[in-house]
């Protein structure tokens, strides 16, 4: 009844996080939970890369390592690294600037 | 040798100096107008000291070429003659434009005479013009408010206009080529312009200097004509042989028109012809260049010669053109002396003896008949003049048309002989006339009389001037320059009369106005210096004039008796002076054919003691006779002038009128040019203005077509896409609200759409796939 743990139940974690990720950005005014969205949505791209480079998928080719999706996953949380202290200054900056982290009163860019 | 090769170098620098007085006069103008005497010696110096270097280089010229004893030499030996270049100012080729000397006894005598004369005139200025030394009232220029006109003296003006006079008239003089003739010719035209306008504030003289100067473009044209021709044709204008920069020697004109009479085959055909090459080739042994660039034809030379004339006769105010002269007298009379009668008008007869070689009988024949015709309408006229210096002015018409008989009867010796003797009793007469208006203030005659008591110098030597041209003498022996030089130009004009029998009347027209001659100029001076005083506030204030005045008529009074005569013991004298570079016609007799058996006698014959005799005695019973109708009506006043004057009133009138001359030249062409003018103005307002005004309106209403295309169609489409535009990024601008979460919306939908449409997309592909295999 159960089938083994196949690539496809890995992608469907992937995007329940990515939704929840998204839902995350789309609803939320604070900007330390729209960062957090940011950050769910990046683990579920994690998500997608190691389910695609699961041995399952690669019929007949050999690679060497079968490693990439994880090493490319091992990039993204670095860059998440930095993209989150890059964004905690931008959120910082935003606080000291508007007072609040409130992000729908900075709409000074507004067209 | 060596001392005449000073001569050349004398007289360019007599010829300079005036010029380099006038230069100085211009430069220094309006300094000197505060010190007018300066002006007056610089130029008076700088004329007579002209005047001493053309004598210094007339007696080398006597001393190394005596005059000869015999008259006949002339056809044996070759004319001494200095000719050369001075300063070129341009070649092309053989064609020499430069200004040179020409230096014969003419050419000196000229000199000598010019320098001489306004010397005297610029000494007799300071008297006369002393007016214009300090501020002037010029009663003759009415203003508006009703005073007169008050002026800053031109005495520096006045001197420098007669030093640029005395550099133009000693250039024209010595001149070695038509061309540089040509350019002194208009200098003093220019010259004689400005001093006639000198009192420019007076509508008349500025109408008398425009009359003048034009006038004398219309003989000028014919002049530079006939130039043309002569540069044509034979591609030189100097008259004698002359080297070009190269070293090249070409023959001048003169032994063109030459060759043309020894090969008279050629004449009337193409210079082509093999025998005038032969002739020419011949003649043309010391020089370089044969003569077979010359065109030059018999009747191409008549009409050149006539060209040439055709400048003579306006600037000498002969028959057609004479009218100018009587109105230049507007100018100061020391002007009227110098250039209008004694130098500048003589120019156009000097210009035919220089050119005597190159003309031929046909235009002789005019010259003579244009002198003759000149001569008794001039004297006619000056019989009823009341104006001192019109009558003097038609006098020297007259005279100047007794040269140019003189000289187209064939007598060069006699022509010229008269334009000597005639530069001194005229310019005598005409400062005696100045003396007389500067004391009266008035050029009338009827308001003078009676002033030999209070100027008696004038007198005396107006009286000898009138004596003078009118050739009193004592026949076949001796007389006043006038009768020696008059009795000449009668001669040969009797013998070209009894030569050419149909042209007798030229004789006793002559003779005739002989008889006018002495009629006017004592009617002149009777009128002036005898009788009771007619107007008794300008008698009262009449006196003699100062030094400066009277000096210069008792000299030339002394040349005006003496000018004919010989140096005793010696052959010194005019003629025989002349005599010296006598140059004959080229051809003795028409060679056309068309003015029949036309004869241009030599003029040695009528040296013959018969012709003389008669001719002597007929010319002073004609002078004795008008002296004696002189006398009688003004002299002794057994006639009474009015009355005679009331008898022939339609002669009178006639002659009062100046034959109607002005009026018939008004008519002719002053109203057919006002009448062209008034054409010409209608043409142009009607006809041009009405096109320009309707082309104009047209373009107007054309730009405000275009103006509404414009404004609708251009303006509108571009306006229309500018508020598309505006629109549309306003429209776009509502999007960029600016709040970040609204674009994380669009984001996501963005992304869901692409999603949805990629996946119908490849899904539709993928079934199509599926569905082919």
């Amino acid at each position: 009844m159960f089938s083994p743990i196949s690539p496809i139940h890995y992608l469907f974690v992937g995007i329940v996080l990515f939704v929840t990720g998204l839902i995350c950005l789309v609803t939320k005014r604070n900007i330390i939970a729209i960062l957090i969205g940011v950050e769910l949505i990046l683990n579920a791209a994690n998500i997608n890369l190691v389910a695609f480079s699961s041995p399952v998928l690669f019929t007949g080719q050999v690679a060497p390592l079968r490693l990439d999706g994880q090493i490319f996953a091992l990039f993204v949380m670095i860059l998440a690294a930095a993209e989150a202290a890059v964004a905690l200054a931008i959120a910082l900056h935003f606080y000291s600037r508007f007072g609040t982290v409130d992000v729908d009163r900075g709409d000074s860019l507004k067209g | 040798m060596n001392s005449l090769s000073l001569i050349p170098q004398l007289l360019l620098i007599a010829w300079m100096l005036p010029l380099a007085s006038f230069v100085v006069l211009l430069v220094t103008g309006s300094f000197l107008e505060r010190h007018g005497r300066i002006a007056g010696f610089i130029a008076t110096t700088s004329i007579g000291v002209a005047c001493l270097l053309s004598l210094a280089a007339a007696s080398i010229w006597l001393g190394a070429n005596p005059l000869s004893n015999s008259s006949h030499h002339s056809a044996e030996h070759a004319v001494p003659l200095l000719v050369g270049d001075w300063y070129t100012l341009a070649e092309f080729g053989r064609v020499k434009l430069s200004f040179g000397y020409y230096i014969d006894t003419l050419t000196l005598a000229m000199f000598v005479m010019v320098s001489f004369i306004a010397t005297l005139i610029h000494i007799y200025s300071f008297g006369y013009m002393h007016e214009e030394l300090h501020e002037v009232e010029d009663s003759q220029v009415p203003l508006a408010d009703g005073s007169t006109l008050r002026r800053p003296g031109r005495f520096s003006r006045f001197f420098q206009y007669l030093s640029l006079f005395g550099f133009s008239m000693l250039g024209l003089v010595v001149a070695n080529n038509l061309l540089m003739i040509f350019v002194f010719w208009e200098l003093v035209g220019i010259c004689s312009y400005f001093l006639i306008g000198f009192y420019v504030e007076r509508p008349t003289a500025t109408y008398a200097g425009n009359k003048a100067f034009i006038v004398n473009r219309i003989g000028d044209f014919g002049m530079v004509l006939g130039l043309a021709a002569f540069l044509t044709s034979c591609g030189t204008l100097h008259f004698q042989q002359y080297e070009t920069s190269h070293g090249q020697r070409y023959p001048g004109l003169i032994s063109y028109v030459n060759t043309l009479k020894h090969s008279p085959e050629s004449v009337e055909h193409s210079a082509g012809d093999d025998h005038g090459q032969l002739a020419a080739s011949r003649n043309a042994a010391p020089t370089v260049g044969s003569h077979s660039g010359s065109s030059l034809t018999y009747s191409l030379l008549v009409l050149a010669g006539l060209g040439l004339f055709c400048g003579c006769v306006g600037k000498s105010a002969q028959f057609p053109l004479h009218v100018w002269l009587p109105d230049a007298m507007e100018g100061p009379t020391p002007v009227s002396a110098l250039i209008h009668a004694a130098t500048m008008v003589a120019a156009g007869v000097y210009l035919v003896g220089r050119s005597y070689p190159l003309l031929t009988p046909e235009v002789l024949l005019v010259v003579a008949a244009v002198g003759t015709i000149t001569l008794f309408i001039s004297a006619t006229i000056a019989t009823t003049a009341t104006d001192i210096k019109k009558v003097l002015a038609y006098s020297t018409i007259s005279q100047l048309g007794y040269m140019m008989l003189g000289l187209g009867a064939g007598g060069w010796i006699a022509g010229l002989f008269h334009l000597f003797t005639h530069a001194f009793f005229k310019a005598l007469l005409f400062l005696g006339s100045g003396s007389v208006i500067h004391a009266c203030g008035t050029n009338e005659m009827p308001q003078m009389g009676g002033l030999l008591r209070k100027m008696p110098w004038t007198a005396v030597t107006m009286l000898i001037g009138c004596l003078a041209i009118a050739g009193a003498g004592i026949p076949l022996w001796i007389g006043f320059s006038g009768y020696h030089s008059k009795d000449a130009i009668l001669a040969q004009v009797y013998l070209f009369g009894t030569n050419n029998r149909f042209l007798g009347w030229m004789y006793y027209t002559a003779l005739l106005s002989a008889g006018l001659t002495a009629f006017y100029m004592f009617r002149l001076w009777f009128l002036t210096f005898t009788g009771e005083p007619r107007d008794a506030s300008i008698f009262t204030h009449a006196h003699e004039s100062p030094k400066s005045m009277v000096i210069p008529l008792v000299i030339l009074a002394f040349f005006a008796i003496v000018a004919g005569w010989t140096v005793p013991g010696t052959r010194w004298s005019v003629p025989h002076l002349l005599e010296q570079s006598h140059v004959k016609p080229a051809f003795e007799a028409s060679e056309i054919g068309r003015v029949g058996g036309l004869v241009i006698p030599d003029e040695e014959k009528s040296h013959d003691a018969k012709i003389h005799a008669l001719v002597s005695i007929e010319a002073f019973a004609a002078a004795f006779l008008g002296f004696g109708v002189a006398g009688l009506l003004y002299g002794v006043r057994w006639l009474q002038p009015a009355e005679i004057a009331h008898r022939f009133r339609n002669i009178h009138q006639f002659l009062l009128n100046k034959w109607y001359f002005d009026e018939l030249y008004h008519r002719l062409f002053v109203r057919s040019v006002h009448g062209l003018a008034f054409l010409a103005a209608w043409i142009d307002r009607v006809v041009i203005d009405w096109t320009v005004d309707h082309l104009a309106l047209a373009v107007r209403s054309l730009a405000h077509a275009d103006d509404w295309l414009d404004r609708v169609f251009v303006d509108g489409a571009v306006n229309r896409l500018a508020v598309v535009v505006y629109g549309l990024g306003a429209w776009f601008g509502q999007w960029q609200s600016g709040r970040i979460r609204s674009y994380i919306v669009w984001i996501v939908v963005g992304l869901v759409t692409l999603f949805i449409m990629g996946s119908i997309y490849f899904g539709l592909a993928s079934h199509c796939v599926v569905g082919a295999s």
